[in-house]
């Protein structure tokens, strides 16, 4: 306890650095978690626009494009490998686990800051530059990675320069997120305040608790094949070659003796879990927003919190349900259809649970409800068009189509980039100090998920008729799709105007720097977590807290019967409006 | 008409097991659907009847209720059981040849498809006989290709350094699209080929028209290697361009190299360009073509430069 008082005041002097130490090489866990939201908000319009480029070609093949030309297929290859990259590792999990789990995990469990303030900062800085080499590769002879956003072997193997840039910039990626995970994975056990056992955790500290460790664990064994993949590459190893490929330049001069599949599994091993890394922080997020929300606690906040352990081991042992069509064997194959049906019944839970909340609420639909509540059916899509998927024989035929393509976007666009938006406009206020305008709010979600839904629904019917993913002319060629492309121009006019639905969002965020957006109140959302309920200031300063808080209660005790105030924070010591026993205990 | 209806949902099925592969795909859509509404009518039920009215609105306790948090692990358990023990009876006829399929080797390379048959006849198309199981024998020179036809419902991926095998059974005479759906590399687009489904009668007819006879001249010869290569992948014959120069008028000109050389496309030239493609390449054109032909045999070759000569 002694530590914790002594060190906000020794961070003060932290207060007095330049403007380097304070915004770009800071320690403060909330400054790098802004930090990473802003970058990964960057990448994730980056990514979209190449899709806008590829959606463009989709919808009419070969028609220029204004001051790019047409598209060859080496760019539209380029964008689709790169827009998966960038989506996945440069947007979606810096913004989940780096943005919010850094700025919102150590506030929720009244930590000062993160347990490793300089490995924090490193995590950050490794992202960054991880993102700059993936943006150079642009730019290298022959342009970015081509091979898909998957680098199978031994087409990866064989590719252009881009290809050694993707693995480099995964790498520092990766190291990124394993130092992020040891960090995330300390601070949850070692600093929580006290009072604040496990079962008071809030539900989204759980969620980034589990995260953790799927990325300590997975990222590894990726890591070792981006190397292996290196070194086939720059070195002439046959890790993931053959004996006797034929390119165009002739055979190719290796040793051989590899194996393709090697590569497929390494990299399941990690992208499945992080599939979950991708979902967890998001259910995280909307389970916070609900409680909130509906006023009350979360229905079943034990079984959900057994569910995402569940979920979190079960995920390693589900990953060669990608591989059901390389001809692994039926034994195998029967293992990891058994794995992949067990792991749908935590996530039913799970959702069933948030639905249930809503049960007796109060509701208010303020923006990050809407967004909450946006979630809940589109992730219920992305999961109920995941079962055939799970099943070798449907799988089969609907494998590498478009329908894949529609079920793992449902998953990750309209569900958690929907729930990502709910955790900006959800602690926007205290990031920032400042409010967000509603109307706007409003606007951005109604156009963003009925766009979202008009894209990706259409790719399950095109998916269903036969039509393959990473064509560049999207099945122009194929007569028997002719009845389904006609839906392109429809889905891309979607795209663009889902672009179009982030203009009201990006205007607010300019908005909201007018003075007259300044917060009134700390606690804005009349929460009970100490997010919200221990930090007096908005922005939270330097130290997080004025005094360490002490927790006496589970975190959402919204509306307690028989207590008279519309919530009990969870700093809030039993039957007294006073001050707490931590605020006498330090008076003292 | 009825070309509409097939694509919005899966293609007409035209294999034995197609059937089912399908009605366990139509069962799990439809109880999705099912759970779907209801989930999505409950949760906006939910919404509405418990929207905040007033600021002194209090929330309705709500109790944990251990059988509904039991049923909700009972009900998607024992739906996943069903699924999972009809799936597997399915997989299970999916990935066993009958012992009595006939064999046809399947090789897969950047970006066409060469189909070999017991009497040693080859084409760019695979051709099968109706009512008889086929077995396939696949094998890759280069990448990661994928061989799919949608109607079969028939996927398996043809990976270089192993063999992988994939069977069925055609139902009805046609012809099916038949295509690579593993991302293989900048023309991945366009590998695409088409499974003609013969009569029993017919495809031993194909068969005996596919053999060339001994006195074909090198040129019919050549003809004929044109199609079963699937040179026709990349080289027209009307003059269109495609990934290569067409053959059209080709012989006899004076090509341009993208190294700045020039030469007359006279036999040797025509030579090297079939067994060393990448030597010099036509200006216009990029360093696509595989080496595989290197390994064709001398007669082959010669066949090929009559058949380009004479066109």
């Amino acid at each position: 306890m002694a530590d914790h008082h002594a060190a906000p005041h020794e961070a003060h002097a932290e207060h007095k650095a330049g403007f380097w130490r304070t915004y770009w090489f800071s320690t403060d866990h909330k400054v790098i978690g802004i930090q990473y939201g802003i970058t990964a908000l960057a990448f994730l319009l980056f990514g979209f626009i190449l899709m806008l480029l590829m959606r463009w070609q989709l919808a009419s093949p070969g028609v220029e494009i204004p001051f790019l030309g047409a598209l060859t297929p080496e760019m539209y290859n380029q964008f689709g490998a790169m827009h998966g990259t960038i989506m996945v590792f440069l947007g979606i999990v810096p913004l989940a686990v780096g943005a919010f789990g850094n700025y919102v995990v150590p506030l929720q469990i009244g930590a000062i800051d993160m347990a490793f303030p300089r490995l924090n900062m490193a995590s950050y800085h490794f992202f960054f530059w991880g993102g700059v080499v993936m943006l150079a590769s642009f730019f290298v002879p022959q342009g970015a990675a081509k091979a898909g956003w998957t680098s199978y072997p031994p087409l990866a193997d064989i590719e252009t320069m881009g290809q050694t840039m993707w693995l480099w910039g995964m790498v520092l990626l990766i190291t990124s997120s394993l130092l992020g995970a040891i960090n995330f994975i300390t601070t949850i056990v070692q600093l929580r305040t006290e009072g604040m056992t496990y079962f008071r955790m809030p539900f989204f500290v759980w969620a980034q608790f589990v995260t953790a460790f799927l990325l300590l664990l997975a990222f590894p064994p990726l890591e070792a094949a981006g190397f292996l993949q290196l070194a086939d590459r720059l070195l002439d190893t046959s890790f993931f070659l053959p004996s006797g490929l034929v390119t165009a330049d002739g055979p190719l001069d290796v040793s051989g003796g590899g194996s393709p599949l090697l590569w497929q599994h390494l990299f399941w091993f990690l992208a499945h879990p992080e599939v979950y890394v991708l979902i967890l922080p998001a259910m995280g997020i909307v389970a916070e927003v609900l409680a909130n929300n509906t006023r009350k606690p979360l229905w079943g906040f034990r079984l959900m919190v057994y569910s995402l352990i569940f979920l979190g081991i079960m995920s390693f042992i589900v990953w060669a349900h990608h591989m059901f069509i390389t001809g692994m064997g039926t034994a195998i194959s029967a293992f990891f259809q058994v794995t992949t049906m067990i792991i749908s019944i935590p996530s039913v839970i799970i959702l069933s649970a948030l639905i249930i909340t809503l049960r007796g609420g109060s509701i208010r639909f303020t923006v990050p409800m809407l967004f909450a509540l946006g979630f809940l059916p589109m992730f219920g899509i992305g999961g109920l068009t995941g079962l055939p998927l799970g099943l070798a024989p449907t799988d089969i035929p609907l494998h590498d189509t478009y329908y894949v393509i529609g079920h793992f976007h449902y998953v990750v666009a309209p569900g958690t980039i929907l729930a990502l938006f709910a955790g900006i406009y959800y602690w926007f206020p205290k990031m920032t100090g400042r409010t967000l305008n509603d109307t706007l709010g409003k606007v951005h979600f109604w156009g963003t998920i009925i766009s979202m839904n008009c894209i990706f629904f259409p790719m399950l019917i095109q998916g269903l008729a036969g039509v393959s993913r990473r064509l560049f002319d999207g099945g122009l060629a194929y007569s028997f799709s002719e009845p389904v492309l006609e839906y392109n121009m429809f889905m891309s006019i979607a795209a663009a105007a889902l672009f179009v639905f982030q203009v009201p969002f990006i205007v607010n965020l300019i908005m909201s720097l007018r003075k007259d957006r300044n917060v009134k109140k700390a606690n804005y959302w009349d929460a009970t977590t100490l997010d919200w309920s221990a930090t007096p200031l908005t922005p939270v300063a330097h130290g997080n807290f004025e005094t360490v808080p002490h927790v006496y209660r589970d975190p959402y005790e919204y509306s307690v019967p028989g207590s008279g105030v519309p919530f009990l924070s969870q700093d809030m010591a039993p039957q007294d409006d006073g001050p707490s026993e931590a605020t006498i205990e330090v008076v003292a | 008409m009825m070309e509409d209806k097939q694509a919005l949902w899966l293609p007409e099925a035209a294999s034995t097991y197609a059937g089912s592969v399908d009605s366990l795909f139509y069962f799990i859509l439809v109880t999705s659907v099912i759970l779907f509404v209801g989930v999505v009518t409950t949760m906006v039920v939910f919404a509405w009847r418990f929207r905040r009215r007033s600021a002194a609105d209090r929330p309705v306790p709500v109790k944990e209720n251990k059988v509904i948090e039991a049923s909700w692990i009972l009900v998607p358990f024992i739906l996943v059981t069903i699924v999972f023990i009809w799936g597997f009876r399915v997989f299970i006829t999916m990935s066993v040849a009958p012992p009595n399929a006939m064999e046809i080797t399947v090789r897969a390379q950047k970006w066409s498809w060469l189909f070999e048959y017991p009497e040693g006849v080859r084409s760019n198309a695979l051709h099968v006989p109706v009512g008889r199981p086929v077995k396939l024998k696949m094998s890759s020179a280069d990448v990661l290709h994928s061989l799919y036809i949608p109607a079969f419902r028939t996927k398996q991926d043809v990976i270089p350094g192993r063999y992988t095998y994939a069977w069925f059974e055609a139902t009805r005479q046609d012809t099916f699209p038949l295509m690579c759906t593993e991302y293989c590399g900048q023309q991945h687009s366009t590998m695409l080929s088409s499974v003609v489904v013969h009569s029993q009668d017919g495809f031993e007819a194909w068969l005996q028209e596919s053999q060339l006879g001994t006195d074909a001249s090198p040129a019919e010869r050549g003809e004929a290697l044109y199609t079963q290569l699937g040179c026709l992948a990349c080289h027209s014959l009307d003059g269109t361009p495609g990934i290569g120069p067409s053959f059209e008028g080709l012989a006899a000109t004076e090509r341009a190299f993208t190294d700045g050389t020039r030469a007359v496309a006279d036999d040797n030239y025509l030579r090297e360009a079939i067994v060393a493609p990448a030597v010099r390449i036509v200006e216009g054109y990029d360093a696509l073509m595989p080496a595989t032909y290197a390994t064709l045999e001398p007669e082959e070759v010669d066949a090929l430069v009559a058949f380009i000569q004479e066109h």
